[in-house]
């Protein structure tokens, strides 16, 4: 059956400026589906709000793992974490004055994880084969692409059964936002891996998603079922290509 | 091989301060010593608060003084043994460790320091304005008797002290190698990200607080015995929280070892100018030297002794 993510009339914001008015969005066993918005329309306060960091005022979330449902709603960040949803943050956010594997082994503090630590870390360097030879490297001293990598790669550590994505390609280079999303597919093709990407970058997200929701002033506009709804779409037109 | 140095520190300190009571030596030595341990416990606790976890305390003095009148109240009501009074510092500061941390954790940086030293101004109004302990005047203490194996009280107190040093570094020891050390470095690095990979932070900085605060009060149970005499102003002197502050960032704040040579440096040191210059000139000579250090060499000693190594780390 494997795991599913079930956000269901979300309404969530920052003291008295609402940012989500009822966000629904459903991401299936293996799929990777994207979130499209520009900038302040609320990808990353949804994402925030599955990982438990930011609050709902209303609505459900909930994670269906083997047909079972677990309320993810009030939950503390470490349990939803160690029930397999884990995140890359957007710009990162490594350790910067740790080493690349001290960043790595953090990735594996939750309990779930620290007992396939070896394979897992074993399982990123053969990902990312960068990270290897510079896993005595404070993470702080490498270019962004690797830093992004790293943080990809951490959030691989924690086993995660679905994978969290929030703005990969910030403060990249483009051929960077390239490589990066292509090993995010790499992963996606190879482990079945189940993502959620908030992303603006429209061309580089839709290479990569099965599916997506486009997300304007906190409400889902539009959910295009393949990606090739998404590049019909009146509204990707008038947001992303500037038609 | 971090082990080995633990234990070949241990080992050294014990043996030390067995020869050290043994030579019979002028009793200000042990008066001077006692000082340089209690620093090193001090150095120790505020290392795993403000070191391994970010948060910088300016309120040592309080879990000093809070320890120090716990024993007053102790001796003076139940005449309690020296244990229970150890003890119940610890207790009594490991609670309000917690309590503040309950409170104030949620303060990031510079906000959560103002809290701490806050802390200090309100305990000391506290206990000045309560009669029992003495208030402002102070209150006297009496030693008890003559003990068997130590020359003197202060000698006996000096052991005492040196057991709570290699226990204080013990426990930064366990803390540091622990998980518990790998997510306190976390916080530290980058507490946002720390949240997002799982790591429970609050319980976490929770725990740092209460074991920094429980160390910080046994360090100041002894006290009175040691002094004979307590008031406010001693038991809440600024020095505790400038010194408990400098040693570590003078000795490097990544490791147990770190506050250790800080406090063992920067102790003798006062102690050495208290007899040659003056008692006065020593909150200026951690000032100089902690302004030096920043300067100079950021990551404390060990962080220079990396770098001159060569600075395996990149």
């Amino acid at each position: 059956m494997g795991n599913r993510l079930v956000v269901r009339d979300v309404q969530a914001g920052y003291g008295a400026v609402r940012v989500l008015h009822g966000v629904s969005i459903e991401v299936n066993d293996a799929e990777t589906v994207v979130l499209l918005g520009t900038n302040g329309n609320g990808k990353s306060t949804l994402i925030k709000c599955v990982l438990g960091i930011v609050r709902p005022d209303a609505g459900e979330i909930f994670l269906e793992v083997d047909g079972q449902r677990i309320d993810l709603v009030g939950k503390p960040p470490e349990e939803i974490v160690n029930l397999g949803v884990t995140l890359v943050p957007e710009g990162r956010r490594l350790f910067p004055k740790l080493t690349v594997e001290e960043n790595l082994l953090l990735g594996a503090y939750r309990p779930g994880a620290r007992r396939h630590i070896d394979r897992n870390l074993a399982f990123c360097f053969e990902t990312f084969p960068i990270l290897r030879s510079r896993r005595k490297q404070r993470a702080g001293s490498m270019s962004g692409g690797e830093q992004q990598m790293l943080a990809i790669g951490r959030a691989l550590m924690a086993a995660p059964a679905i994978l969290l994505v929030d703005e990969p390609s910030v403060g990249l280079a483009p051929v960077l936002v390239s490589r990066v999303i292509g090993k995010i597919k790499e992963l996606k093709d190879r482990y079945q891996l189940t993502v959620l990407m908030a992303e603006q970058n429209f061309n580089q997200a839709t290479k990569i998603a099965d599916r997506g929701y486009i997300i304007v002033h906190g409400r889902i506009e539009f959910e295009g079922h393949s990606t090739r709804e998404l590049s019909e779409n009146e509204l990707v037109k008038k947001y992303y290509l500037g038609v | 091989m971090r082990g080995r140095t633990f234990g070949v520190v241990v080992i050294g300190m014990v043996l030390a301060g067995v020869l050290f009571t043994r030579l019979g030596a002028n009793q200000y030595y042990y008066f001077a010593a006692y000082v340089i341990l209690q620093y090193v416990v001090l150095a120790t606790a505020w290392n795993i608060l403000g070191g391994y976890t970010g948060y910088v305390n300016f309120g040592t003095a309080a879990f000093f003084a809070l320890g120090a009148y716990t024993s007053v109240v102790l001796i003076k009501g139940f005449a309690a043994p020296l244990p229970v009074l150890l003890a119940a510092g610890a207790a009594v500061a490991g609670l309000l460790g917690l309590g503040i941390g309950y409170l104030t954790l949620r303060l990031r940086g510079v906000f959560f320091s103002i809290a701490t030293l806050a802390l200090a101004v309100v305990l000391q109004t506290m206990v000045i304005n309560w009669d029992y302990v003495g208030g402002a005047r102070g209150i006297s203490v009496v030693r008890p008797g003559r003990l068997p194996f130590f020359g003197s009280y202060v000698e006996f107190l000096f052991a005492v002290m040196l057991l709570l040093a290699i226990f204080a570094i013990a426990v930064a020891w366990w803390i540091e190698t622990s998980r518990i050390g790998r997510g306190l470095a976390a916080i530290r690095d980058n507490e946002e990200a720390a949240e997002c990979m799982g790591v429970p932070t609050l319980r976490l900085k929770l725990i740092a607080t209460t074991v920094s605060g429980s160390l910080m009060g046994v360090a100041g149970a002894p006290f009175p015995y040691y002094v004979t005499f307590v008031e406010p102003s001693s038991a809440f002197n600024l020095d505790y929280a400038v010194n408990s502050l400098a040693m570590p960032m003078i000795g490097g704040t990544t490791t147990w070892v770190g506050p250790v040579i800080g406090a063992i440096l920067l102790g003798t040191t006062q102690q050495v100018a208290t007899v040659t210059i003056s008692s006065a000139l020593n909150l200026l000579i951690v000032g100089i030297i902690l302004v030096a250090f920043v300067i100079l060499a950021p990551d404390g000693i060990l962080g220079l002794v990396q770098r001159l190594k060569g600075g395996a780390r990149a």
